[in-house]
């Protein structure tokens, strides 16, 4: 693991999302209500829409282009859409977000 | 044997518990001398919220009156204070001189903690901590129309200023953090208490930042940081306690945060104990009268020479305010490795919320029914396996391994004066005698008995009742309710917002009982729309429950990107306009500038962090943003009117230009477009809008409920009007009752093919009243809603772009 520090808590709105550009796409990181972030692939597998411009409710995201709705905690895409994207580690240590960047880089090289 | 001289300072809870357990354990053993600060021996003081609001007196909270102590022979030295303690001579020092012990305890207790506030030291600022302080609370309160201000939302100063305002005072509580009692409650039950505390006229200000206390030799008013000012003639501080502990320390005894003491309650002198809310032990302070209970039980058994050992148990939380009903214990705070159970049952305003990690409770949070707290708080102190019966644990204990209750049968049971209906007080046999007499459908129960009719949370109960009475003949209305969060209809909801006053989303949530945290993408922006659109002052619009276009103020693409369109007033523009235009086009790369339908020039392909520059380039030109993606105005079309056309009537462009300006900026159910003709040849083709106004020679005519999409509609005749101040007057008026009463998403015409254009003829063209009523309340939410969104949020470029570009490193 190796943690870099991506930005403050507070740079995320509550309920909301922002996008860390990497080699290979955009991983969105999303801060629910309860202040869990969560860092996920931005590309829904479905048409592509950018899922950190969706709605943000409980631990879940609904794609803004055709509104499937994804699990952050797993990935998983619910209810009847079957699909899933890539989940990232991510954790807050005093107000900041910090990603691994071993982990980042293992995505560029697959 | 000799008996032994035991000296305690502190005449309080603890003390006096832990004298009992003495003279039970070993009477006779022990002669006893209580020194007590205050001019009195012991009393109950959890009992003062009851003094001060008047439910008790004082005599009936003393809990070891003159004949007990001497019953007891205890030398009660009450009003004198304790200088100090010469441990090597082993006594102790006051007034009255020098007074010898054996054994000493140290009970002294807690200070209520002053915030060192500018006025802090006038008179009429207290505490709230002993019967004094109580006492001087009830004195002020008997002026008449007297004023309090309670500075802090905790569990004592809710206490206060609940009965303060029970003493006839105006009060006013003063909280620092988002909601009361943050540390006991989460925020839904901390919203269900502030609810309960201000339908009993108590003020709550949360978030609120004390800047001073301010009077002319006696506190006048307190300041807030954001200007606020609140008059009164008392102030209450209730912001915490600290352990007494100086007379320790002084003396050389460990002291931490407080007196440090073992499990046997000795501190660092085996001759010297300490026990109360002045010890810390294990890195624990009590503040709590379970603990401290319990140190006093082991305390007298360590004084008789007998074995025990204290521990720090779990504790649970009551409010003890009339009518408040709440109770918390254990963790309940969120987390990954958390679940929670939660259930909500708005009628009566009741709240429970379990948090279980590995199949063990962990925290509870109650509000409204707490019955059960006690045996919620044995499993989370017993730590028990819960798994088996987690389906009903919620229920409480009476519902463990019984069957799953059927509501039917529940509301069959009720007796006939049972009342179902509580704002119209219409009770079960009033609609069991109207269904018999004709009434088999909800909306027919209404029409008859008004249950069900005005706030319409018994909704559910009174078809209950419909389907029991009825049996097999009642068919179940097919409404469909919002999303899977809620059961209630999107016409509920609107009844109940306005009905009960609902300003925010978690009020929302809470009273109307959703089943998820916070919504879903269905219901979160349907419920902002309707709390901005009936409370625009007082709810703020949330762009995180806004779908993308409305959040981002552009129109998402197939590919992410985004288009940008400045609004034409009535279609109207500019050599200048069209070069800004053309400059911002160049300038970000625009792929595509299309002429739209609406009479204005649409710029696509924009990346989202070009969007804040290419905005602040075309602001900088005069141009506002055009609504293009919102549910909300979009256009007024027009043709060129009387100004060029040989067939004109009126100034067609002119009134649509009015109409633009007026109407921007307001957030409606769906969008709505807006045409002006200047003839009967309809070359704006207002006969398919939202609105359409048709001039002829004798004024306007003005239709509405057109549509030109999935279904094409034309216009129907809302009313002729001679003046153009009168069409701007009736479409205002037509937009706000639209705006109060559609389903969100529900264009006009769906909406009048509901309601019917009679019922809107009614209101808005008939009704003079009501619609100069409209256009007030119109007029009010503009002064929020018409301002232009892209000027804002071109200032705050760096929320567009990406928190971080890891791309460059990557690549290393």
């Amino acid at each position: 693991m190796n943690w870099i520090d991506i930005g403050a808590l507070d740079d995320i709105p509550l309920r909301g999302a922002r996008v860390v550009k990497t080699q290979l796409g955009c991983v969105a990181l999303f801060r629910t209500d309860t202040d869990r972030v969560f860092a996920v692939s931005d590309t829904c597998p479905h048409k592509g829409g950018p899922l950190s411009e969706g709605i943000v409710h409980g631990n879940k995201v609904t794609c803004p282009l055709h509104n499937w709705v994804f699990s952050l905690e797993t990935g998983q895409a619910q209810g009847a859409d079957s699909g899933s994207i890539t989940t990232y580690p991510v954790q807050v240590a005093a107000g900041r977000i910090l990603l691994d960047a071993t982990t980042l880089k293992k995505r560029s090289a697959a | 044997m000799k008996m032994q001289k035991l000296v305690v300072i502190g005449a309080g809870m603890a003390s006096g518990r832990l004298l009992e357990h003495l003279f039970d354990a070993a009477p006779g053993a022990f002669d006893v001398t209580l020194f007590n600060a205050e001019p009195r021996g012991n009393y109950n003081r959890l009992m003062l919220s009851p003094v001060l609001s008047g439910e008790k007196s004082y005599g009936e909270i003393i809990t070891h009156d003159d004949d007990w102590y001497a019953g007891n022979t205890v030398t009660c030295r009450f009003g004198e204070k304790i200088d100090g303690i010469d441990r090597a001579r082993k006594v102790v020092l006051s007034a009255q001189g020098e007074t010898p012990y054996d054994k000493l305890i140290i009970a002294t207790g807690s200070n209520p903690f002053i915030i060192p506030l500018p006025g802090h030291t006038l008179p009429g600022v207290i505490s709230y901590r002993d019967l004094d302080d109580t006492n001087a609370m009830i004195e002020t309160s008997a002026t008449p129309g007297a004023r309090a201000v309670v500075i802090g939302g905790g569990l004592l100063g809710l206490e206060a200023a609940a009965g303060l305002r029970m003493r006839g005072m105006e009060v006013t509580v003063l909280h620092n953090t988002g909601h009361l009692m943050e540390r006991q409650l989460d925020a839904a039950a901390g919203y269900l208490l502030r609810r309960d505390l201000e339908a009993r006229g108590i003020n709550v200000i949360t978030q609120a930042q004390t800047q001073s206390i301010e009077g002319n030799g006696h506190v006048a008013r307190v300041m807030l940081v954001d200007g606020t000012e609140l008059p009164c003639e008392l102030v209450v501080m209730a912001v915490g306690i600290r352990p007494s502990v100086q007379l320790a320390k002084d003396a050389g005894l460990d002291v931490g945060r407080a007196i440090t003491v073992d499990a046997q309650m000795q501190t660092s002198d085996p001759d010297v104990y300490a026990l109360g809310e002045c010890v810390e032990f294990a890195g624990t302070l009590f503040g709590l009268v379970a603990p401290l209970y319990d140190q006093a039980k082991v305390l007298a058994k360590t004084l008789t020479d007998q074995e025990d050992a204290f521990t720090v148990k779990e504790l649970a939380t009551k409010l003890k305010v009339t009518g408040c009903d709440l109770f918390s214990a254990g963790d309940f705070a969120e987390g990954a490795d958390r679940e929670d159970i939660v259930f909500r049952d708005p009628g009566r305003g009741v709240y429970k919320r379990l948090v279980l990690k590995d199949d063990h409770l962990i925290g509870a949070v109650m509000y409204g029914d707490t019955a059960d707290g006690s045996w919620f708080f044995g499993l989370i102190k017993d730590a028990t396996d819960v798994s088996d019966m987690r389906d009903t644990l919620i229920f409480g204990p009476a519902y463990q391994g019984g069957a799953t209750a059927d509501p039917l049968s529940a509301v069959a049971a009720l007796p006939a004066d049972a009342e179902i209906c509580g704002c119209n007080g219409i009770c079960k046999g009033q609609i069991v005698s109207a269904i018999k007499g004709g009434a088999h459908t909800l909306g027919d129960i209404r029409a008859t008995t008004k249950a069900s009719g005005s706030c319409g949370t018994c909704t559910g109960l009174v078809e209950q009742v419909l389907a029991v009475t009825l049996g097999d003949d009642f068919v179940m209305p097919t409404s469909q309710p919002v999303c899977k969060c809620t059961e209630f209809t999107h016409e509920d909801v609107r009844l109940l917002i306005k009905t009960k006053e609902l300003k925010s989303q978690p009020a929302v949530w809470q009273e109307l009982g959703w089943t998820t945290p916070n919504g879903c993408h269905v219901c979160r922006p349907a419920i902002n729309f309707y709390l901005l659109a009936d409370w625009p002052l007082e709810y703020q619009d949330d762009p995180q429950s806004r779908f993308v276009n409305e959040r981002n103020h552009a129109n998402i693409q197939k590919d992410g990107t985004y288009s940008v369109m400045p609004r034409m007033w009535g279609g109207i523009t500019t050599p200048t306009e069209l070069r800004a235009i053309a400059d911002a086009a160049d300038k970000y790369n625009v792929p595509t500038v299309k002429v739209t339908g609406g009479q204005r020039i649409d710029l696509l392909g924009v990346k989202k962090e070009d969007l804040p520059g290419m905005w602040f380039d075309l602001n900088a030109a005069g141009m506002v943003s055009g609504h293009a993606y919102s549910k909300g105005l979009r256009t007024v079309k027009t043709c060129v009117g009387t100004d060029h056309c040989r067939f004109g009537t009126q100034d067609s462009t002119g009134l649509g230009i009015k109409l633009e300006k007026l109407l921007w900026g307001s957030w409606t159910p769906h969008k709505v477009k807006l045409a002006v003709s200047g003839c009967p040849r309809n070359c704006a083709e207002a006969t398919c809008k939202d609105v359409g106004i048709i001039c002829v020679d004798s004024g306007y005519q003005v239709g509405v409920g057109g549509a030109a999409g999935m279904d094409l509609k034309e216009t129907e005749r809302l009313c002729d009007v001679p003046t153009e101040e009168e069409a701007l007057e009736v479409t205002a008026a037509f937009v706000q009752i639209y705006r109060e009463n559609a389903k969100y998403l529900d264009r006009p015409y769906k909406w009048i093919a509901k309601v019917g254009l009679d019922w809107v003829k009614e209101r808005v063209v008939d009704d003079l009243e009501n619609r100069r009523a409209l256009v007030a309340r119109f007029d009010l939410s503009q002064t929020i809603y018409r301002k232009d969104p892209w000027a804002p949020l071109a200032a705050k470029a760096d929320t567009f772009a990406p928190l971080a570009d890891l791309t460059l490193e990557a690549a290393e």
